[in-house]
């Protein structure tokens, strides 16, 4: 097992959690991650890993913090 | 002639005389109107030398051709004249309603030329113009201004002016439209206030024609549905207005924080999009004829009214290592009131901030005041003091560059060509530090947006830490936004709409035949005749460049740590994009394929 942190933006903020501490299988993809958390992958516009634009298919390591957003712009 | 009103009016502020003109229609098709017809008609008339305060400076208030007629977003207009804090060509856009205003009165474009002897406002009741006293308005703030004028005027005349801060000639004043619409950038408000202009009431009763009314039904169809499916434009933007890009771009490690001495700030959750919808948000508001309507109505206590902008939030916030919403609501309302731009206001606190830390600033300087990065200092009250000209407010009113330039360290002035750079740090983000560096009004984002590509992931994702590539964005999206900023519509409208939509929209409206190729190459035309007024005025290549702190200074925590801008890799291959000479000048080749 790995824990991992989530964390959630804008529309995705269901039930009010901004962020939780999961705890997944190792050798577990992001977006199996996200399926798990019950939202859909077209759901995600922005998907970060540590800051950095990833993959869906990323597979995660211990301590990853997996930002997620749905589509969002401004100026 | 469609779309266009046809007309000019002219109005002489020495002399107190007011005339009309026909508008060129050859001018209109090669520079639409807007951005590109208002530094046309810059160039043609005015020495881009010319002292920005002196009455030899004009000052054009441009409508475009989709402006007032019935597309989506079509109600903006833009002010063209030469700035007094960059010494570039300014242009400043804003919505709201007073555009569509400007146009159902019958005109295309006021020009204002030479100096009022006492303060006079323009009154236009669609062909009746006429300059009036305003000395009992000089003094008073935007609220009061624009209350006083729609009393005194016809029913749902629409109201545009300066504030204290542009009368005491603020390098960082703005133009105030509908109470708190900004054309906000590059001290316009400081030019309208050296002719001793207070405001501008105008109210219309027509509207231009338009060439057939049932195939502008059908296009509207067509784009009001691209925009509402468009994730951003139909969900994203209505919901949490450009507020949610806070989370994003800290989440990114890209956010400036205390003057850009780092990039990751703490108290990013609580200046965010999301916090001020759940605690703050009373309603969203829209400009004239848009779908999206990413403004917001907030209250604080007994307080309600237009709440901040993503830029707002980010220059009062993280760049002053704020956290507290409620200081940044009350700092956006005294902009708005003062007449002031957000970016540069706050940018130019957090300057003052970086000064006093290294002590430059003495606590005797501060009358008292605060002046410390974080939760103390009161954000407000240095905005009153900037707009009314009290004390050190007074140098910060003259923006960031010069204040830092007083004490000897230009180089703590977070500008480029001495305008403040907006919220996203460009040694995280490539491509926006080489836009900030080309742009024609100095350090501004919305003139080539690729934090678009570059984080939003729109039209397609593409590597923020690369620089390879990137000059080519930069170009691309600097040509299609002059476009879109002299048809009249709103930026925002690219999240969703391209180059083919845009010809499409105004061949429906003027009954051209533009393609989506014509409109880019309008878009080049115009960034070309914009570069060619810096020049003449004074600037050179070497002014295309970024503060050294980003430059040679890695980001020191975060997502982007150890991250610079490369701009030197990125520079001279933009110059080659643009098919000008390796020294950054436009060739005489390239000036002629786009007829200039």
């Amino acid at each position: 097992m790995i824990k991992v942190e989530v964390r959630y933006f804008a529309t995705l903020r269901s039930d009010g959690v901004k962020k939780e501490i999961i705890s997944t299988n190792k050798d577990k993809t992001a977006k199996e991650l996200i399926g798990d958390l019950g939202i859909s992958i077209d759901d995600i516009a922005i998907l970060l890993i540590n800051g950095v634009r990833s993959e869906p298919d990323t597979v995660l390591k211990e301590g990853d913090v997996i930002s997620l957003f749905p589509p969002v712009g401004g100026g | 002639m469609y779309g266009y009103n046809g007309k000019i009016l002219r109005v002489n502020l020495t002399e107190g005389t007011l005339k009309t003109e026909n508008l060129d229609m050859d001018m209109a098709r090669k520079f639409l109107g807007g951005r590109g017809l208002g530094t046309k008609l810059m160039m043609d008339e005015v020495d881009p030398k010319v002292d920005p305060f002196s009455p030899e400076n004009k000052l054009f208030i441009v409508s475009g051709p989709m402006t007032g007629n019935p597309v989506a977003t079509g109600g903006r207009y833009m002010v063209v004249t030469k700035s007094p804090l960059s010494g570039t060509i300014a242009s400043s856009n804003s919505g709201g309603k007073w555009g569509a205003e400007m146009k159902f009165a019958g005109w295309d474009v006021i020009a204002f030329e030479g100096k009022s002897e006492n303060p006079v406002y323009l009154s236009i009741e669609d062909d009746k113009a006429e300059l009036l006293p305003a000395d009992e308005l000089w003094g008073t703030t935007v609220s009061y201004t624009t209350k006083k004028l729609e009393e005194n005027h016809a029913k749902g005349a629409k109201v545009l002016a300066i504030g204290p801060a542009g009368e005491k000639l603020s390098l960082i004043a703005a133009i105030i439209n509908d109470e708190d619409r900004a054309a906000g950038r590059s001290g316009v408000g400081a030019v309208m206030g050296s002719k001793n202009l207070k405001a501008v009431v105008v109210k219309g009763s027509g509207a231009p024609d338009v060439p057939d009314q049932e195939k502008i039904k059908e296009l509207n169809k067509k784009q009001l549905g691209i925009i509402k499916e468009n994730g951003v434009t139909g969900q994203g933007l209505p919901t949490y207005g450009t507020a949610v890009l806070v989370n994003i771009l800290n989440e990114l490690g890209s956010l400036p924080t205390n003057n850009f001495q780092k990039a990751l700030f703490e108290g990013a959750e609580e200046i965010s999009g999301e916090t001020l919808a759940e605690k703050y948000l009373v309603k969203r508001t829209a400009c004239y004829r848009c779908p999206i309507g990413c403004g917001r109505y907030v209250k604080v206590g007994d307080w309600e009214g237009g709440g901040p902008e993503y830029e707002t939030l980010w220059a009062f916030g993280a760049s002053c290592g704020i956290s507290d919403m409620e200081s940044i609501i009350k700092a956006n309302y005294w902009c708005n009131e003062m007449g002031l731009d957000t970016i540069s206001a706050g940018a130019t606190i957090a300057a003052a901030m970086e000064l006093h830390q290294k002590g430059y600033i003495k606590d005797e300087d501060l009358d008292g005041v605060s002046l410390e990065f974080g939760n103390i200092t009161d954000i407000a009250e240095w905005t009153k003091r900037m707009g009314y000209g009290q004390g050190l407010g007074a140098k910060m009113a003259m923006g960031s560059y010069r204040l830092a330039e007083s004490y000897g360290v230009p180089e703590l002035s977070m500008s480029v060509k001495k305008l403040e750079m907006p919220a996203y740090d460009p040694r995280g983000i490539m491509g926006i530090g080489l836009n900030y560096a080309t742009s024609n009004r100095g350090g501004c984002h919305v003139r080539g947006y690729t934090i678009s590509p570059e984080v939003l992931g729109l039209p397609e994702q593409i590597d923020r830490f690369e620089a390879n590539g990137k000059p080519g964005w930069v170009k691309t999206f600097q040509d299609l936004t002059a476009a879109i900023d002299s048809l009249g519509v709103c930026l925002f409208t690219s999240f969703a709409l391209g180059a083919d939509d845009y010809a499409e929209m105004c061949n429906a409206i003027c009954g051209t035949d533009y393609t989506g190729k014509d409109i880019l190459k309008i878009g080049e035309r115009i960034y070309n005749i914009e570069r060619q007024f810096n020049m003449m005025a004074g600037l050179t290549p070497a002014d295309d460049t970024l503060p050294r702190r980003l430059l040679e200074d890695e980001i020191p925590e975060g997502p982007s740590k150890g991250h610079v801008n490369r701009l030197a890799e990125m520079l001279p291959v933009y110059y080659s994009e643009r098919g000008w000479g390796t020294d950054g000048i436009p060739t005489k080749e390239k000036l002629e394929e786009l007829g200039l």
